[in-house]
């Protein structure tokens, strides 16, 4: 039992490690910026080139990331709940196929950045909606059906990437590859997806103990007295609606909606009252510390921070799997 | 039946449907404070589905089933998991989680929405543990346990939830013979108490050793329901699962044998 002044103690060390990555990220660069630079530039309203570049470059990117990590590793906790499947991520339903065909046809089109945001996240209320159509088509609704009908049409969207991968012309197949490893570089209009990202973790805390419950299996949750239907449609339009803005903004990054969760729950065990508050942190941080990497570690050239999430995401995962008692 | 005592659980002219094929027909039963129902059948007969309407997780097909003399629509979700828990057949363990937390799942109808578990919540977990042989094995991962260890846990947890009324879909499932005896006991124990006790058995002997009522479906819609000595009758029992079954008495115990 962890005992809740442990448990202030680790969000609490949590935060610092988010603010720190956040404070990584506005310093590090071919243009290194002194702390003291930073901090005048974001509170003291600084004048001048670091400022600038604080302020209108590093500041909604770092943002960006942070809110995306955040934003996906409690979706990912939330569907391996829902699915009741350790394995399942944000993406396994489809959400992010979904969105990439959206996206990829816009870019196709040679439409304006906003359109293909907006044809993003079209895109991945579409596949949500026919996910949850098709699944619910009866009104039987077991995770297992959800889940094959949503790596069905996972699968389809991905049919349909390769197509529009195969049409695209040379200028536009790198920018179409970038989208689909998860790419930060023109995330401009970071803050609704912050403001989601709080939203979202203050309307599931309410049901964090049901959600303990659940884990536990759909036909204990019932007999405790939990509603399982609305709690299942909180789950689903929740987790979907928070992929959606992560993929949105910067592509679908892949692995921290997985391995966030698994490493949270490795170190805190599985109650969710503590697990989704420090998953979110953690995401944020992790995809923060990872997305400053991409941008510095062979700069000038940027690497996709999807790259960089799995090249760190796997080996850790790997190793926790073969650590965890099975 | 015992008139005095308060109703627990009460169903009238109840029957179930499964897609086309009706598994019991109508019948009632009542259950009393202090008494143990024990339903009785072969493989696929429903027991199971029976034993979920009664929880209120089912609507029965005809008929109505009403728990503490009310019906489930007009009971609170919460409440009604206060009054009346269920240890379903199976338990998917899918994520890592200490015993001690898995017990205290059983806690959850007693806190409010914000309520984090209490001491006093983590010494009834505790307690409840302790009842099934597992007070060292708290600080356990649930899934390095065995088969029997986690069917036990999940007896810990329904001890927690402390309902009026237990439902108990093959208690034993898992269990080694020690604790078959010990789990029934338990409950008869809980009964005397003054809680109720219904469960879904296979060994007939069990059930002639622990029950007060015995319904026993034959899995083609006829239901049998009545007093234990009533019920248990050699040529219902070989009926009803199509074997033939024999009643011995041995050392003064009646005992029943498949041929």
């Amino acid at each position: 039992m962890t005992s809740q002044r442990n448990i202030l103690v680790t969000l609490g060390s949590l935060a610092l490690s988010g603010a720190l990555a956040l404070a990584w990220a506005l310093s590090a660069g071919d243009f290194a910026i002194p702390f003291s630079d930073i901090v005048a530039a974001l509170f003291a309203g600084a004048e001048g080139m670091p400022a600038t570049v604080v302020r209108e470059l590093r500041l909604p990117r770092a943002v960006a990331v942070f809110a995306c990590g955040g934003l996906l590793a409690i979706a990912g906790a939330l569907m391996q709940v829902l699915l009741r499947n350790p394995l399942a991520d944000p993406y396994v339903l489809g959400i992010s196929g979904g969105a990439a065909v959206g996206a990829l046809g816009a870019m196709l089109l040679g439409l304006a950045p906003w359109l293909v945001d907006a044809a993003a996240f079209a895109g991945a209320l579409g596949a949500m909606l026919l996910v949850f159509g098709l699944a619910h088509g009866d009104g039987s609704w077991t995770q297992t059906r959800l889940l094959l009908t949503g790596v069905i049409v996972a699968a389809g969207c991905g049919a349909a990437v390769t197509l529009m991968l195969s049409l695209a012309t040379d200028t536009r197949l790198q920018s179409m590859l970038f989208w689909l490893m998860g790419d930060a570089s023109g995330a401009s209009r970071p803050w609704p997806a912050l403001v989601l990202m709080g939203v979202g973790l203050v309307a599931v805390l309410p049901f964090a103990r049901d959600l303990n419950v659940l884990a536990r299996g759909e036909l204990s949750a019932r007999a405790l007295g939990v509603r399982v239907e609305r709690l299942r449609y909180l789950l689903y339009v929740l987790a979907s609606l928070l992929t959606a803005a992560a993929v949105t903004l910067i592509g679908s990054v892949g692995f921290v909606g997985l391995i966030v969760p698994h490493l949270v729950r490795f170190v805190l065990g599985n109650d969710q009252r503590v697990l989704l508050p420090a998953a979110m942190l953690a995401g944020g941080a992790l995809l923060t510390v990872a997305d400053t990497a991409a941008r510095t570690v062979i700069a000038p050239i940027q690497l996709p921070v999807g790259v960089l999430t799995a090249l760190i995401g796997v080996p850790v995962f790997l190793f926790l799997l073969s650590r965890h008692p099975r | 039946m015992n008139a005095a005592a308060e109703i627990l659980l009460e169903a009238d002219r109840l029957a179930l449907r499964v897609g086309e094929r009706w598994l019991c027909c109508e019948f009632s039963l009542r259950l009393a404070a202090g008494e143990c129902l024990v339903l009785l059948g072969p493989n696929g007969a429903g027991k199971t589905t029976l034993l979920h309407t009664l929880a209120g997780l089912r609507e029965p097909s005809v008929g109505s089933v009403r728990l503490g003399r009310r019906q489930y629509a007009d009971w609170d979700s919460l409440a009604a998991a206060r009054f009346r828990g269920l240890l379903p057949q199976q338990q998917p363990d899918h994520f890592s989680a200490t015993v001690l937390q898995t017990a205290l799942v059983g806690r959850h109808p007693h806190l409010g929405r914000w309520g984090w578990e209490s001491d006093d919540d983590v010494a009834i977990a505790r307690a409840a543990l302790a009842e099934v042989g597992l007070a060292e094995l708290a600080g356990r991962d649930i899934l390095s346990l065995s088969g029997g260890e986690r069917q036990r846990v999940s007896i810990a947890a329904l001890l927690a939830q402390a309902p009026r009324l237990f439902l108990l879909d093959e208690p034993t499932n898992h269990l080694d013979l020690h604790y078959q005896v010990a789990a029934l006991e338990l409950f008869a124990r809980l009964a005397r108490a003054g809680r109720g006790v219904v469960m879904v058995l296979h060994d007939i002997n069990l059930a002639a050793r622990f029950a007060d009522h015995v319904i026993l479906l034959d899995g083609r819609g006829g239901v049998i329901a009545g007093a234990r000595d009533e019920v248990l009758q050699a040529d219902r029992l070989s009926h009803a699962y199509n074997h033939p079954i024999c009643r011995v008495a041995v050392d003064g115990r009646t005992v029943f044998l498949p041929d």
